[in-house]
């Protein structure tokens, strides 16, 4: 009996370990981002992007130092509010930067809500309605959104490259949805019909069915999908003899593709897209930010726009922190203020926020090229300035179009 | 082997005392009071996560346990419970939620949750061993594609969110206190329940039937009955941690019940141990708090790989879990 109630004397104890104690001359930053699952390596290279923020402060705001604590989703909305609340309510972070995928972006708006103190900015997540409708007073996004990244290559795709008829496959998420909407907005707009979508699930292994219900008279595909599910369906498309040229998603040709090895090499040259990023981007501010990311160990060529994303937000993060020297004892009131009117210039433009919190920024139109050293990356074809969430459309116009979903919009 | 030699010990005139057992007072007792030392994080995040899971991991320890039967699908069952919450219930995704009164939907999805897990008993029954594992992964691993990919009636991906925890006699019960109380509540009613049908008559059938089935059945008893009746009150334990476990998050989506969830479930029970239904409470604390601190151990890249290694180490040392190990040292001390 003695033995069992050391037992459970034991087992209180482990139930109660100490809460560590921090110093007072640290800044925390929580930086939640995905390391498990099929987008770890995009999680990764989102790590990086925000590190390189850190660096270019030196570790330092304000006289203080920096301290970065990690946090991990696996990208289900699920894991990434019990790694927030983990950073938040045990680690007492007062900022937080992340998540990284859609549908997490969501749940933590909604987690937001119920942390009034603590400020949060978007990691590289996209999903439309996490900012657009009920938008948290305490989230922001210095990085645009899913159907922003998409301005201009519907026209594009439909005018340069001709293409009049496309099937779409996409992954059966809030991001994907946000993305073709912003996609077809524009192709439908200017005549294009898209008469069969394929939504999958995040992390499918096997596409044949998907590849073999494409219908034969497209002109195209539009393929919006990430990380792993990028290269599986790439590859197996490529082994099954397909010829249609492909229209890219922005995670689909970013970085995290690109860089993987194989056949996808020879389906991707020539696909169009566009994004928050482009490689090639000749600007000096660019290049500035690929030298400074490249320090980072295990850094791709040039950064995804992932390692954009969590840049852009950490880095507006800070400047929040400095402008108001990191005294966030009011519960954030002043760092919130003075990030909801911050504008400053990136390695890709100016960027400010609009009356939601989501940034209005420069998207660029690209085209995957091969390098003579069998590298790819994104060529800038064109660059659509200062591109608003409503994409140019009146905000009560735009919300009449309705939530993105899987048939919204349609025009097949 | 520990529940049948509790069970025939005679339980006539010992006193209360004896019976309930020293051990579980002190236990119960320091639970009670926990709250007055913990902080909120500790409170919820991680006791009231590990209660939810250790009720999960129990329904697994009583089906594997007494019944020899390895089932996957517990948190399918657990995931069904909460399902039925989210939609018949209130939720601001704006997909079904009928609002129904807690009163009536919490036994409504409980009840629901163990009834499909008797379907399941019924649909495994015919099987042993490993092919129970096969038959009920595959179940598991079929509900979470069709809630992934269902969105007239699981909102697919995204789930439903926006799922608040009843508010009665003036108490929200998802504030940290009574939610903790309310986890302790269910998890030592379930906890007690095991322990007693393991020494029922009902339940020392079940452990005669796992041990040579064909003797029982020759003997007269309905095998089949026995186990299916196993899986519906498994489902019961199951259910009401799933009720708990969305009212924790306020959400529930297929993340909540996917194939890593499920095999989370077997990994806590096997490194609590399954001889003893505080087995898998046990369980559920050791992996709650390797999964929440391994990351501030060895950083965000390798704590999946501390997770395995200290799975391993535990199953090395010990096949039965913690429990075994704790068996072990009570051996060597006289």
């Amino acid at each position: 009996m003695t033995r069992r109630t050391c037992f459970a004397l034991a087992l209180a104890g482990l139930l109660v370990a100490p809460e560590l104690a921090f110093a007072e001359d640290t800044v925390k930053i929580g930086v939640l981002a995905t390391f498990e699952g099929a987008f770890t390596v995009l999680g990764e290279d989102g790590m990086r992007g925000a590190m390189t923020a850190v660096d270019e402060f030196h570790g330092m705001v304000g006289g203080k130092k920096i301290e970065i604590i990690k946090g991990s989703s696996d990208a289900s909305p699920d894991s990434a509010v019990r790694a927030a609340r983990k950073l938040v309510e045990q680690d007492g972070v007062k900022v937080l930067v992340g998540p990284l995928s859609g549908d997490e972006g969501l749940a933590i708006k909604d987690y937001a809500k119920t942390k009034p103190d603590v400020t949060f900015l978007n990691g590289s997540s996209a999903a439309q309605d996490t900012t657009l409708r009920d938008p948290a007073p305490n989230f922001f996004r210095f990085s645009t959104d899913g159907a922003q990244w998409m301005a201009g290559l519907g026209d594009y795709a439909f005018g340069q490259k001709g293409y009049k008829r496309v099937a779409i496959v996409a992954e059966d998420y809030s991001f994907p949805y946000t993305q073709v909407f912003g996609f077809m907005a524009e192709f439908c707009k200017a005549g294009g019909h898209v008469p069969a979508k394929a939504w999958v699930p995040i992390g499918t292994k096997d596409y044949s069915s998907v590849i073999a219900a494409i219908p034969e008279d497209v002109d195209a595909i539009y393929v919006a999908l990430g990380g792993a599910d990028a290269v599986n369906f790439l590859t197996q498309y490529e082994q099954a003899g397909g010829k249609a040229p492909l229209i890219g998603g922005s995670i689909t040709v970013d970085q995290t593709v690109l860089t993987s090895k194989g056949k996808i090499h020879d389906v991707l040259i020539g696909t169009p897209s566009a994004g928050p990023t482009a490689d090639s981007n000749p600007s000096p501010q660019w290049k500035a930010f690929v030298d400074a990311y490249k320090k980072q160990s295990g850094a791709f060529p040039v950064p995804s726009l992932f390692a954009h994303a969590y840049y852009i937000n950490m880095k507006a993060a800070l400047l929040g922190l400095q402008e108001i020297g990191d005294d966030v004892s009011d519960g954030g009131k002043r760092l919130r203020a003075t990030l909801s009117t911050l504008t400053f210039e990136t390695p890709t433009g100016k960027v400010s926020l609009d009356a939601n919190r989501n940034a209005i920024a420069d998207i660029f139109l690209t085209e995957v090229v091969k390098l003579p050293d069998g590298t790819l990356f994104n060529k800038l074809i064109k660059i659509e300035p200062q591109v608003n969430q409503t994409l140019g459309i009146p905000r009560d116009e735009f919300l009449k179009l309705g939530k993105v979903g899987r048939d919204n919009p349609s025009c097949p | 082997m520990s529940g049948l030699l509790d069970a025939v010990r005679p339980r006539g005139d010992v006193a209360l005392l004896e019976r309930v057992g020293v051990g579980h007072i002190v236990l119960g007792a320091l639970l009670l009071v926990y709250p007055a030392i913990a902080s909120e994080f500790f409170l919820i995040q991680i006791a009231a996560y590990s209660l939810i899971w250790g009720m999960v991991a129990l329904s697994l320890m009583m089906l594997a346990g007494y019944g020899g039967m390895v089932s996957m699908a517990p948190i399918s069952i657990a995931g069904i419970a909460g399902y039925t919450v989210a939609i018949f219930g209130l939720n601001h995704t704006g997909v079904h939620g009928f609002g129904w009164p807690f009163w009536i939907l919490v036994p409504f999805a409980v009840l629901f949750a163990a009834l499909v897990s008797a379907l399941i008993g019924m649909i495994s029954n015919r099987t042993e061993g490993i092919y129970t594992i096969m038959i009920t992964l595959a179940i598991a691993t079929g509900f979470f594609y069709f809630t992934q990919q269902n969105y007239a009636l699981f909102n697919g991906h995204s789930g439903f969110a926006g799922i608040d925890a009843p508010k009665f006699w003036d108490i929200n019960w998802r504030d940290p206190m009574p939610f903790y109380y309310l986890c302790l509540g269910c998890a030592a009613l379930s906890y007690a329940a095991v322990l007693y049908a393991s020494r029922s008559a009902y339940g020392l059938t079940l452990q005669a039937v796992r041990d040579n089935a064909r003797r029982m059945r020759a003997l007269g008893y309905d095998v089949t009955r026995h186990k299916v009746l196993a899986y519906f009150y498994a489902g019961l334990i199951a259910g009401l941690a799933g009720v708990l476990l969305v009212w924790f998050n306020g959400r529930i989506s297929p993340g909540t019940i996917n194939v890593s969830a499920a095999i989370n479930v077997l990994v806590i029970a096997v490194i609590g141990g399954i001889r003893h239904p505080i087995g898998p409470f046990v369980g559920a604390v050791v992996v709650v708090l390797i999964q929440t601190f391994a990351i501030d151990i060895v950083g965000a890249e390798r704590y999946n790989t501390l997770i395995g290694l200290i799975f391993l180490v535990i199953v090395f040392v010990s096949p039965d879990g913690v429990l075994g190990l704790w068996e072990k040292v009570k051996l060597r001390t006289p």
